[in-house]
């Protein structure tokens, strides 16, 4: 498959990321010219520190970038406001929401919040697309809990469930398995993958779950100290550039298995 | 209820005859209802509701159970103005200190006080990003401002000491109508413009970025939040002093009561709370049928800090 111009969603050239702390700027990553296509499932991957967050919040115009050039659907990131941006771009961060005592459905009505009025009151509209979210989700059961008696499965869902209530073309999320146990991260990447596949969404994960992400991933961004390389997952395993992206003592990839295998033992 | 509260306190007069007073009859009792009890019920509930709600922006703007409408060093400013006023005029002359002195010149040195000091936070607050360092410069503020105050204290005499410390009682009963009219023209104003960011406080619930994510203009909701609670509480405190507790514990209060986080209905809900706490506050500062009245700010405390605690023992959990 060839990806042409007009699938591109997000395209980066010669970015650079990181962060400036007063005059001073610190690179995390520089000369990155990445595209993301239209209803792929991408995995960012790399080590802890390597900047995945980061080329994620900036992508996502959470944090400025550094120098160079983003455009989103044709139009240059920092052109777009925030409420447009709002229907276009959805994101499953890592950091905890402040404790409150929204209910699970008020959570996920305020993914309504860039086509509501001024008030914030909601029309049938809204009500269908929350209730559409909500089924795509599989949470039926636990909209009318508080969020904070959720387990960390369910509120991960839930928190899917509030950016798919937004509507919007690309979801975005920062290591969404983290703190869930094997059984609800395949659960959470089999629920991703049926997004792009059911309802043509765009995702784009930082994720640790490089086993999982090399059986389901479209594309993979891998990321170290060298730059970013972007590709169809099953070039990359080829090519041995996933091999390489945690070449050291401790483990070697076994391209059959497709898993990061620990060397001594 | 609100008649009925602002009735049960102080002289003779019951509920059944205040209420002939309002239509005819008895000129010393319609006299004391209405140059009096009348102009203190409507400032308590101004006074109750302005500075809860003020209270709850400020806990969710700045996601802190602790925030309050005075962590701008608002009170701190207004407290300034007056320890000026008091401890630093009086001295130069004794023609100016009787002015000075009246209810408006306390007021405007108050308002003065609270306007120079929020200006200055929200000028620090323009050049931080971060929403908890503008906390923290409130509250550096606050505590600068009490040293002033010290300072001045501690070169200033009995009497004014004494003026002072009763201003900072705070009190309800010092507005006549022409002060009503003005506090409730600001107090329309600032909760009418309130309503205005209560979509986006709800989306600010799960924090800024996510905020951010969901189309909010972070800049602009914060500006608007933090002028308009700043000025809605300095002028309350300029006419009837820092008054403790209230923006801080009604927000909990109506919180435990009412489980929802949803600012459509907290904002009103705490509004309501607010105005019937101060109103019942007053009804017991008054000592009813005593010729005696404590000082509002320190029922305020006595009575609401023990239930707030009784509520937290009871429910545990505390959300903001």
């Amino acid at each position: 498959m060839s990806e042409n111009l007009s699938n591109t969603i997000i395209q980066a050239s010669d970015l650079s990321i990181g962060y400036k702390t007063g005059k001073k700027a610190i690179h995390v990553a520089e000369n990155i010219d990445l595209s993301l296509y239209k209803g792929n499932l991408v995995c960012i991957l790399g080590k802890n520190g390597i900047g995945k967050s980061t080329l994620l919040r900036t992508l996502t115009k959470v944090q400025p970038k550094l120098s160079g050039k983003i455009v989103l659907g044709g139009q240059n990131l920092e052109t777009i406001t925030n409420t447009e941006l709002a229907k276009k771009m959805s994101l499953v961060l890592t950091e905890r929401i402040p404790e409150n005592n929204l209910s699970v459905y008020e959570l996920i009505a305020l993914g309504r919040q860039p086509y509501t009025n001024w008030v914030g009151s909601l029309t049938d509209d809204d009500y269908g697309h929350i209730d559409s979210a909500i089924a795509q989700t599989n949470i039926k059961g636990i909209i009318h809990k508080k969020y904070h008696e959720l387990s960390d499965g369910q509120l991960q869902k839930v928190m899917i469930a509030r950016a798919l209530a937004q509507n919007t073309e690309i979801i975005t999320l920062d290591e969404p398995t983290a703190h869930l146990d094997i059984h609800n991260k395949i659960e959470i990447f089999n629920l991703l993958k049926e997004l792009t596949q059911e309802l043509h969404k765009t995702i784009l994960i930082s994720t640790h779950e490089i086993h999982i992400a090399l059986q389901i991933a479209d594309e993979l961004w891998l990321m170290n100290e060298n730059g970013i390389l972007s590709g169809k997952t099953q070039t990359l395993i080829e090519n041995r550039s996933v091999a390489k992206l945690f070449s050291s003592d401790l483990v070697t990839f076994d391209l059959k298995s497709k898993q990061f295998i620990i060397n001594n033992y | 209820m609100l008649i009925n509260l602002s009735l049960g306190s102080v002289d003779i007069p019951f509920k059944s005859i205040l209420q002939i007073i309002t239509g005819s009859d008895n000129v010393k009792g319609q006299y004391i209802v209405l140059q009096y009890r009348l102009p203190k019920g409507i400032t308590a509930v101004l006074v109750g509701s302005g500075l809860s709600i003020c209270g709850l922006l400020m806990q969710t703007l700045f996601r802190n159970p602790l925030a309050g409408p005075f962590v701008l060093g608002i009170s701190s400013g207004a407290s300034l103005g007056v320890a000026i006023l008091v401890f630093g005029i009086a001295v130069f002359s004794s023609s100016i200190a009787g002015i000075a002195f009246s209810n408006i010149g306390l007021a405007l040195a108050a308002s003065v006080g609270a306007f120079f000091v929020l200006s200055a936070v929200m000028l620090v607050a323009k050049k931080v990003k971060n929403t908890m360092s503008i906390l923290i410069i409130g509250l550096m503020f606050g505590s600068f401002t009490a040293a002033v105050i010290s300072v001045l204290a501690y070169f200033s005499s009995a009497e004014q000491l004494q003026q002072y410390v009763f201003w900072t009682f705070g009190s309800l009963g010092n507005l006549g109508w022409n002060e009503i009219l003005i506090l409730s023209i600001i107090y329309l104003g600032s909760v009418g413009l309130l309503i205005t960011v209560v979509k986006p406080l709800n989306s600010l619930l799960l924090g800024e970025n996510y905020a951010v994510s969901l189309g909010v203009n972070l800049k602009k909701v914060r500006n608007i939040t933090l002028i308009v609670t700043g000025l809605l509480t300095g002028v309350i405190t300029a006419f009837s002093g820092p008054i403790a507790f209230i923006g801080l514990a009604v927000p909990h209060l109506t919180k435990l009561l009412i489980k929802t986080s949803d600012h459509k209905i907290l904002v009103p809900a705490v509004g309501i709370i607010g105005a019937v706490i101060m109103l019942a506050s007053d009804t017991i500062a008054q000592l009813p049928n005593s010729e005696y009245t404590l000082p509002i700010n320190a029922v305020t405390s006595l009575f609401g800090a023990p239930i707030v605690i009784w509520l937290l023992i009871r429910k545990r959990k505390i959300h903001y």
